[in-house]
């Protein structure tokens, strides 16, 4: 099929697409026929039950994982025949990624985690550290930049790892369950943050949430079963969300 | 990224020093019995090492090492002398003889005899430590070597004088001299050729060795050659019959198949803790490197992230354990001093002990890299 996506102000949009995962008896399909443009500026929400295919479908549109069947034009480009080496480069420069399990790297402090992104980009170590201590200031916590992972809580750790998914300045952020290993205050501070911090005019944020506790934080709200999206609802300043 | 890398490899203290250890271990095994076993060949060298003066040893056809003694007729030190090329030759007694110490009890001795006039094969002077070879012309004299007084006479300083009997002779120890320890360990005794026959019983025939020179301009080998075919003996230049001797040792005892099977051991040891540890420290941060890998991380670059931490562990391991048994063998070798030393470190044994670690590295990031390399980007939401 040839390419009918044309560069748009969509940050991310997925055309047709399939994934399919193992094969005969134990095939499962964790997309089924997605098409989705997501927009830069907002906040987007992808809530629905688990297993529903969230997770797929943003390794999808972070070049993580290829579609079965579709197109995906991310940024305006397309990812579907992007070589790996590319892709690889692609994620480094443009997404930031927040994981539910934070996966900061135990060995290291607050302010060196958060600057990975910066010497993965090749950044000397000096500039990437000072550029880090500044956004950690701006995630609050500028007085815990010593601090090893393990001597944080977890919202302060879920703040680090925003911190660094924000460091090199992404144009899309993906984040998978960011509240969910939190409790209900630390679960709005960090979607606070996300909110205050992540979402700018030229950035796409999506957060895949199952936690109805934050729903009211979402620009757009794609709800999603059994591998398709459900219905997309652009909420108002506001406006409470309404589960279809 | 380098950084990074060893962060994560020091950021888990317990693992690092788990595997820094194992790699240490293996060094010091392997170095430590292939060193000893150098050390054992070497010493099983000793005396063609030791006894110097000549270009070639000259010896019965069968003899096929050092200490394996076929005496030859006195009339073969004539012919030997004919032979083109030979600028001189001269006799050497080596054997075993029994000695009665002072208390009465008997003690095994490596006896030289080393000839009358010219004393060919006599210590060095630097390795005299009491007297003087000359000494050795004095009636009933001998120079004991200083591993074989700290042996006879322990924690009693040298001094000359003391008598040992041997074949019911008096022998007047005059002189204490170095020697290169032997692989028998007997204590050593020098004295002149007529001196030694009156140490043995009566014997038909006791020249075990000729030493000759070759003519300035004569090859010693092609001179051995050209001896071989004029007097049906044997002729070897010391560098023959140093090979030659270890060729025996090596072949005709289980010295080698031993020490190689520790050696594997350690080898093996080696591969288990060190490979196994670093293993298992690349699957307890898999889900790290799936997240650099998502955040953009190349596998070409988390390659070089995985060798890296091999390598360090490889270097500091081997320094750690390849130091340990230098260590180990300097101490033997300076401290223990009634037994003669079996160490011996050449460039090969280290070497090859690096050649091992880094085998055992690589083999342990290569699994590892394995893991790393088919993981899925996408594991990090998992
Ligand atoms: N790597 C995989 N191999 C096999 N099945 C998978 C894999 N990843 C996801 N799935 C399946 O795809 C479906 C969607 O999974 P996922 O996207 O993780 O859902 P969610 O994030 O909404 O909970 C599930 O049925 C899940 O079991
Ligand atoms: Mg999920």
């Amino acid at each position: 099929m040839t390419a009918t996506l044309t560069a748009t102000e969509s940050a991310i949009r997925l055309k047709g697409v399939t994934k399919a995962f193992g094969t005969g008896e134990s095939k499962t399909l964790a997309l089924d026929d997605v098409t989705l443009d997501l927009p830069y500026g907002e906040l987007v929400l992808l809530v629905g039950q688990s297993g529903c295919g969230k997770t797929t479908l943003i390794s999808i549109a972070a070049g993580l994982l290829d579609p079965t069947a579709g197109e995906v034009e991310v940024l305006g480009k397309n990812l579907t025949r992007m070589s790996g080496t590319r892709k690889v480069n692609f994620r480094g420069e443009f997404i930031g990624f927040v994981f539910q399990q934070y996966n900061l790297l135990p060995a290291m402090n607050a302010v060196e985690n958060a600057c990975v992104p910066l010497l993965i980009a090749g950044w000397s170590r000096a500039r990437a550290l000072e550029k880090a201590a500044e956004v950690l200031t701006k995630v609050g916590l500028g007085n815990r930049m010593k601090s090893l992972p393990d001597q944080l809580s977890g919202g302060q750790q879920q703040r680090v790892a925003i911190a660094r998914a924000l460091v090199h300045d992404p144009k899309i952020l993906v984040c998978d369950e960011p509240t969910a290993a939190l409790d209900a205050a630390s679960g709005r501070t960090v979607m606070e943050l996300i909110k205050a911090v992540a979402c700018q005019p030229d950035r796409a944020v999506i957060v895949v949430t199952h936690d109805s506790r934050v729903y009211d934080f979402g620009d757009r709200i794609v709800e999603m079963a059994d591998g398709r999206v459900e219905k997309v609802s652009v909420l108002t300043p506001g406006e409470t969300f309404q589960p279809a | 990224m380098n950084w990074v890398a060893l962060r994560m490899l020091l950021g888990d203290r317990t693992k690092f020093l788990g595997i820094v250890f194992g790699v240490a271990f293996a060094s010091l095994l392997m170095g430590q019995q292939m060193a000893i076993f150098c050390g054992l060949m070497r010493n099983t060298t000793s005396q063609v090492r030791d006894i110097a003066g000549g270009d070639i040893w000259v010896m019965d056809k069968n003899v096929q090492f050092v200490d394996d003694i076929k005496p030859m007729s006195e009339g073969k030190l004539q012919l030997v002398r004919g032979v083109e090329g030979v600028e001189w030759a001269v006799r050497l007694y080596k054997g075993v003889g029994r000695a009665k110490l002072e208390g009465g009890n008997f003690q095994q001795m490596i006896l030289i005899g080393l000839d009358d006039a010219s004393l060919v094969g006599a210590p060095s002077p630097e390795r005299m430590l009491v007297g003087d070879v000359a000494d050795l012309r004095r009636p009933d004299a001998v120079i004991i070597d200083e591993f074989g007084w700290r042996y006879l006479f322990p924690n009693e300083p040298f001094a000359p004088g003391k008598t040992l009997e041997m074949n019911d002779k008096r022998a007047v120890i005059v002189g204490m001299c170095y020697c290169n320890p032997t692989f028998q360990t007997f204590p050593i005794l020098y004295s002149t050729y007529s001196q030694a026959i009156k140490f043995l019983p009566q014997e038909r025939r006791v020249l075990s060795f000729i030493l000759a020179k070759a003519k300035p301009g004569t090859d010693p080998e092609a001179l051995c050659v050209a001896v071989e075919a004029q007097t049906r003996l044997q002729a070897k230049t010391n560098d023959q019959f140093f090979w030659s001797t270890i060729d025996y040792y090596a072949k005709r005892t289980g010295i080698p198949i031993n020490f190689g099977i520790t050696v594997m051991l350690g080898f093996v040891v080696g591969c288990a803790i060190a490979g196994q540890t670093f293993y298992l420290f690349t699957i307890e941060n898999l889900k790290q490197f799936g997240c650099l890998k998502a955040m953009g991380v190349s596998n070409f670059r988390l390659v070089r992230m995985i060798l890296l931490q091999a390598a360090v562990v490889g270097f500091l391991g081997y320094g750690i354990g390849i130091g340990g048994a230098a260590g180990f063998g300097y101490a033997m070798t300076h401290f223990v001093k009634s037994t003669p030393p079996a160490f011996y470190m050449p460039w090969q044994v280290l070497a090859l002990s690096g050649g091992a670690v880094a085998l055992i590295v690589t083999l342990a990031a290569l699994l590892s890299m394995r893991r790393v390399l088919f993981l899925e980007a996408g594991v990090v939401f998992r």
